[in-house]
């Protein structure tokens, strides 16, 4: 709920429900001895966005720094916790102490104060120094707990000054927590209580530099226990004014604060009177209107309808699964689990059944790719409870479940794409198959090995980048070499039916299938596993035929140019106006805004890649996919929001310029003006093919030696820390939010470049400084100059990013290193080139004979035989073939 | 010059000379020590020769029992143009040589390292004027404050701060009396280890009045860029950046070119000196380290020439000849800027969190 506010982004929020004085949920975990169950909170605070996690061990009961070093101690073996900083919390220097001998990172201590005099609090400060924290200082001194505003301050300074003049303190370490009374409570002396916090707030921002403002915002709220609805309404106002003022830090439960504009707006300005102390009846007025407020009288979120609620337990967990959501499913499932015999029962009987109901609206276009995987979320989470109670079945009676079927999958060797991969293997999954996922990067002997011990009943293969074709067509033939029989499914975006056919399939006598989209999947694999297996296996054998014998067709009745010939008819453009960049040489972007990227998205890839196709922003108002559409932009963008505001990914990137001229087909890129020392060369492709206009290649858009010109080049990334936010959710059973962050971050990166394109274009070369588009003419490329990527249409030679990493250094500027297959990591990431003249255009290269080939071979330094591998896509003749004929 | 330097001269003489060029740092001592196959006989000399538990690979007595064999690794590391060497203490403390059965000596050991490679340093002083340091090597122990020891039982730790700190404080308290110039915290895979070290050092200044420059160098034990104990960069900058540090850097686990992201990394984000003193390459199949002195050196001349580092050195592989070709690495290069970085709250669990403002 506080993704959407805008004013958080620069706020710090600090989880408080590790904390025993404030959360009674933790304090009875703890008292019980139920560690784990208090980690789960600490999890939940994490995940619900908190930025910095406060432990406050503080009860009667409780051995406080025993329980603090447990609890730290365990909490350094949980990842995905102690990513955060911790606050370590305590009114007990001893158990402070405890704390920070445990941890490794920067911590804060909460708090000390001049309560027990200068000299105590100097010697406290001093040791949180040498530990490498900073600290909360509480507005008191030995007269006691400031409350009005100019009290609060002077304390504060002279907090200050003690700091940083005797110890050195660095001031931007220090937090100071003007203290937050309860309002409202009736007593006349109170009713300033929240404006004094606020005007000391504002008064410490300006007059103690660096330092920052703190509070603990439920305090304020203190006369309202048990009125939630008030209570958080009063949170949020409170946090309004006082964020406003200055605060910049807060102790809130980082789920349960309204948005400021969604509250009642009568109530909203009951609640700021009382805060700002406006009138003197407010109080009085406010807790008259409470009633009306409290929770049940009037509802507070009227989109939510909870009524499926009141369901019997089998239907509810269809509900859960058919609407995809997991509030309630761990609840549900463990009811039904008690009614059941066997735990078994519960997954075949009411969960199957709702995931059928899932499968038939999917079926019958009733229900799209999105929804079925937050669905298969529900399911996941389902299951995933069940498992514990049905390996102690199993081990107390040997009793085992049963599974459709066993689906290896993988994303080759040298690829790392897998969203397309990911999404077919929920798919499968929640169709009740058993699916071992390798994950990116795999080498052909794992997948083979893994098959063969784990007994699986087909492999999938999947890739994003054409030199995956080459590796698939690998693993067909080690399948055929090492006598693997299973079915080989292939799919991925390069992947197609002719290529399958043409080059995949001879390679191995077992079947071999392409699998258009996850929609086909499971019918696919279905067959497979049951009697239809021979007429499925015939029928694709039969079109593999047809599609081989149309593709040797079709390659006869395209002639292609003599290169000779299509050189002479390469367009010839003047170069009189060529502007030289503002300055030569790479400059890296660190860590760039991610706020800024957002604009630049273009959402209508996006909606592809979960296989809704349409135009961006029509989809959404679509009469058949519309309503899928819109949820998932919804969920995207709620996601996006926490994307940006939290830095779940970081996006770098360099770009560079270098002097540049033509020499035939190739661009030789020069160390300096002077144009004497050749630095790099870029290799460009010819088109061959008969047609009326110009035959291009990437460098006709380069002036010939003589006139200087210049070249860009570019390498951006959104992935960094993509693969570890993606597992965090794999981890919980969310491959939904799993496949959202890992599209969102492709989202990114081509924002990134477009972002960076338009920098360069205005600025960084400056050749259409006054360029005045909008962001969607920008996303629609509407904008003077190109940025072909190699492995793309324009130059579909992917070995020239080494040459593009190198000039960069991408590897030390941006962190994004090549594979071996020449895929980029992290997956969310984009290269190429840029060219400045008025006519560059985007064109693609198309089929290419064996003259040009043969010509770039001996330009790049390669064996022919290499650069057939690696233009295997595009070669207008089959090698083979030719080099027997000649 | 005439006379001996004293350390606060030399200090002076050594930040005067970082604003010139990048200083370097000796190589390998450990692995170094292993390539003269003395046997347990050597390793125990005369004074053990009784000792109840075996010592081979004890390398830190060595500077008891075969202080000839210390001397001349001092000797040859300056000789090939070391502007720092670090004794060879890396396992002198309580805990680490409680394997060992040594603990009744560390002050001695400490005390008499610091001494040989005082005198070493002291020698080649003399000869050309030019200051040469002696860093002080406090290594991680053998234990870890951030991991349990029993994965059945993670909350617990097979020592605690306070022993660690008190550990360190005794080591120190010898590398000080025996004449370090400095104090090098190195091969840190746990921060918190390498914050018991620091405490025990302030302790030691604390006891002594004596307050010695604190270098921290960091190990980041794979290409997946964080520490054993699973701080990113950053982070591990963010919670060791409160020592002021004389100046900041990784070492060991990782050759130069694995090494080097990570270094680039730290070289954007630290405000202090900046130092990297890599192995020699991967171990290799025979456990055995493959980056030459030349293939060292192209790597140390693109850092230098990069921008990246203060100061280079060697760790595990190297030898006096890498450290010659590092020397020239060096030549001519101005060393990295020190950056200046905004005032900023810079907290950090695994990963850095820096407040907006």
């Amino acid at each position: 709920m506080t993704n959407a506010n805008a004013n958080f982004s620069s706020f710090i929020l600090v989880g408080e429900r590790t904390n025993v004085t404030g959360s009674a949920k933790f304090r009875k975990l703890i008292e019980a001895d139920d560690y784990a169950g208090g980690l789960a909170v600490a999890r939940q605070q994490v995940e619900a966005g908190a930025n910095v996690l406060d432990v406050n061990m503080d009860a009667a009961l409780i051995d406080g720094p025993k329980a603090m070093t447990r609890f730290m101690n365990l909490l350094s073996g949980e990842p995905d916790i102690a990513r955060i900083p911790l606050m370590i919390d305590s009114s007990k220097w001893e158990v402070i102490e405890a704390g920070l001998r445990c941890v490794q990172g920067k911590a804060i201590v909460n708090s000390i104060s001049m309560k027990e005099g200068e000299e105590a609090f100097l010697a406290a400060a001093k040791r949180v120094k040498r530990y490498g924290a900073a600290v909360v200082v509480m507005a008191f001194d030995e007269a006691g707990q400031a409350d009005r505003a100019d009290r609060k301050f002077q304390i504060c300074q002279r907090a200050y000054r003690l700091l940083t003049d005797k110890l050195d303190f660095p001031p931007e370490d220090i937090i100071f927590d003007p203290n937050v009374f309860a309002v409202a409570t009736g007593i006349e002396e109170h009713a300033d209580y929240g404006i004094a916090f606020i005007q000391a707030t504002a008064e410490i921002r300006d007059k103690l530099p660096y330092a920052h403002v703190s509070g603990g915002i439920s305090n304020v709220s203190f006369a309202f226990r048990g009125n939630e609805p008030v209570r958080e309404a009063m949170h949020s106002v409170f946090l309004r004014h006082a964020m406003h003022a200055g605060l910049d830090m807060a102790i809130v439960n980082a789920g349960a604060l309204p948005v400021y504009d969604d509250i009642d707006p009568e109530l909203r300005e009951l609640v700021e009177d009382v805060i700002l102390n406006r009138r003197a009846d407010s109080t009085e007025r406010l807790l008259e209107a409470a009633q009306r407020y409290k929770t049940g009288e009037k509802k507070r979120d009227t989109v939510r309808d909870l009524s499926w609620r009141e369901l019997p337990v089998a239907k509810r967990l269809e509900h859960a699964l058919v609407h995809g959501l997991n509030e309630f499913i761990v609840q549900d499932t463990e009811e039904a689990r008690l009614e059941a015999e066997r735990p078994l029962h519960i997954i075949e009987g009411p969960l199957m059944a709702g995931m059928n109901v899932v499968g038939d609206l999917f079926g019958a276009g009733k229900m799209f790719l999105p929804q079925v995987v937050k669905s298969a979320r529900v399911m996941k989470q389902a299951v995933a409870h069940l498992i514990p109670f049905m390996e102690e079945e199993k081990e107390r009676t040997g009793l085992a479940g049963k599974s459709n079927g066993k689906i290896l999958m993988a994303t080759v060797k040298g690829d790392v794409h897998d969203i397309g991969k990911n999404i077919v293997g929920v798919v499968l999954q929640c169709n009740g198959y058993d699916v071992i996922d390798l994950g990116v990067m795999v080498p052909c002997e794992r997948i083979l090995d893994t098959a063969k011990k784990e007994g699986v009943d087909m492999i999938g293969l999947s890739g994003l980048i054409t030199p995956s074709l080459d590796e698939m067509c690998f693993v067909a033939a080690e399948m055929e070499r090492t006598g693997v029989n299973l079915p080989l499914l292939i799919g991925g975006a390069t992947t197609s039916r002719t290529h399958t056919a043409v080059k995949i399939a001879p390679n191995y006598s077992g079947p071999t299938l392409y699998v258009t989209d996850a929609s086909r999947a499971v019918p696919v694999v279905q067959k497979l596993l049951s009697g239809d297996k021979d007429g499925l296996v015939a029928d694709a054998r039969k079109d593999q035929e047809e599609a081989r014998a149309a593709f040797l067709a079709g390659q006869d009745k395209r002639p292609r140019l003599p290169i000779a010939t299509a050189r002479k008819r390469a367009p010839q453009l003047a170069f009189d106006g060529v502007v030289k960049p503002s300055f030569l040489g790479v400059r890296a972007f660190r860590d760039f805004p991610l706020a800024e990227l957002v604009p630049y998205i273009d959402w209508t890839p996006f909606f592809a890649s979960w296989e809704l196709i349409g135009r961006y922003p029509l989809i959404l108002e679509d009469d058949v996919v519309g309503e899928a559409a819109r949820t998932l932009f919804a969920d995207a963008k709620a996601m996006l929001a926490r994307m940006v505001e939290e830095k779940w990914v970081q996006a770098n990137g360099v770009c560079g310029f270098f002097p540049a001229n033509r020499d035939g087909d190739d661009i030789v890129l020069y160390t300096d003006e002077t144009r004497s020392e050749e630095r790099a060369r870029l290799f460009t492709l010819r088109q061959q093919m008969e047609k009326s206009g110009a035959n291009f290649a990437l460098a006709d858009f380069i002036a010939p030696a003589g006139t200087p010109d210049y070249v860009g080049a570019f390498a951006v990334t959104a992935g960094l820390g993509e693969d570890e936010v993606a597992m965090r959710f794999k981890r919980s059973n969310d491959d939904y939010s799993a496949i959202m962050v890992k599209a969102l971050a492709d989202r990114l990166a081509e924002a990134f470049a477009e972002r960076l394109h338009a920098k360069v274009r205005r600025e960084l070369w400056g050749y259409a400084a006054d360029e005045g588009l909008s962001n969607e003419e920008i996303i629609a490329e509407k904008y003077r100059g190109i940025r072909p990527a190699p492995g793309y249409p324009a130059q579909p030679d992917h070995t020239e990013k080494r040459t593009l990493f190198e000039l960069l250094d991408a590897p030390g500027n941006a962190g994004m290193e090549l594979t071996e297959g020449l895929a980029m990591t992290p997956p969310a990431s984009v290269s190429g080139l840029y060219f400045a003249h008025p006519k560059a255009e985007y064109f693609g290269v198309g089929r290419i004979d064996r003259d040009q080939v043969e010509d770039y071979a001996a330009r790049k330094g390669w064996a022919l035989k290499e650069a057939e591998r690696w233009l295997a896509p595009i070669l207008a003749y089959d090698p083979l073939v030719r080099s027997n004929a000649a | 010059m005439n006379g001996a330097m004293n350390r606060k001269q030399r200090l002076a003489r050594i930040a005067q000379a970082m604003k010139e060029r990048v200083l370097v740092l000796d190589g390998a001592w450990g692995v170094y020590l292993q390539g003269r196959g003395l046997d347990e006989a050597g390793y125990r000399g005369q004074r053990f020769a009784d000792h109840g538990r075996p010592l081979k690979g004890n390398h830190d007595i060595l500077c008891v029992t075969q202080p000839k064999v210390v001397r001349e690794i001092h000797d040859e590391y300056l000789a090939a143009g070391a502007d720092i060497t670090s004794t060879n203490t890396f396992s002198s403390t309580i805990i680490a040589q409680a394997d060992y059965g040594l603990q009744s000596i560390i002050r001695e050991l400490n005390e008499t390292a610091a001494g040989l490679a005082r005198e070493a340093c002291d020698a080649v002083e003399a000869k050309d004027g030019r200051p040469r340091l002696v860093a002080g090597a406090l290594g991680p122990t053998n234990k870890t404050l951030s991991l349990s020891p029993d994965v059945n039982d993670p909350a617990r730790r097979d020592a605690t701060f306070e022993e660690m700190a008190e550990a360190y404080k005794d080591q120190v308290l010898g590398l000080i009396s025996g004449g370090a110039d400095l104090l090098l915290i190195e091969t840190i895979f746990d921060t918190l280890n390498a914050k018991a070290a620091l405490w025990g050092a302030w302790e030691a200044f604390d006891a002594t009045g004596e307050e010695l420059p604190l270098w921290i160098s960091g190990t980041i034990t794979d290409r997946s860029g964080r520490t054993l104990s699973g701080q990113t960069v950053e982070a591990f900058w963010n919670s060791v950046r409160h020592a002021k540090p004389w100046a900041v850097g990784f070492n060991c686990a990782l050759g130069p070119a694995e090494m080097r992201p990570f270094l680039a990394e730290l070289a954007r984000t630290a405000d202090c000196p900046v130092s990297a003193y890599p192995n020699a390459g991967l171990p290799n199949a025979m456990g055995g380290y493959d980056e030459t002195p030349c293939s060292m050196e192209a790597h140390f001349a693109e850092w230098a020439r990069g921008g990246l580092v203060n100061i280079i050195g060697g760790c595990c592989g190297t030898t006096p000849e890498h450290t010659e070709h590092m020397v020239i690495a060096t030549e001519g290069v101005a060393p990295r800027g020190i950056p200046s970085t905004e005032r900023r709250l810079r907290l950090s669990g695994l990963e850095p969190f820096t407040a907006s403002a």
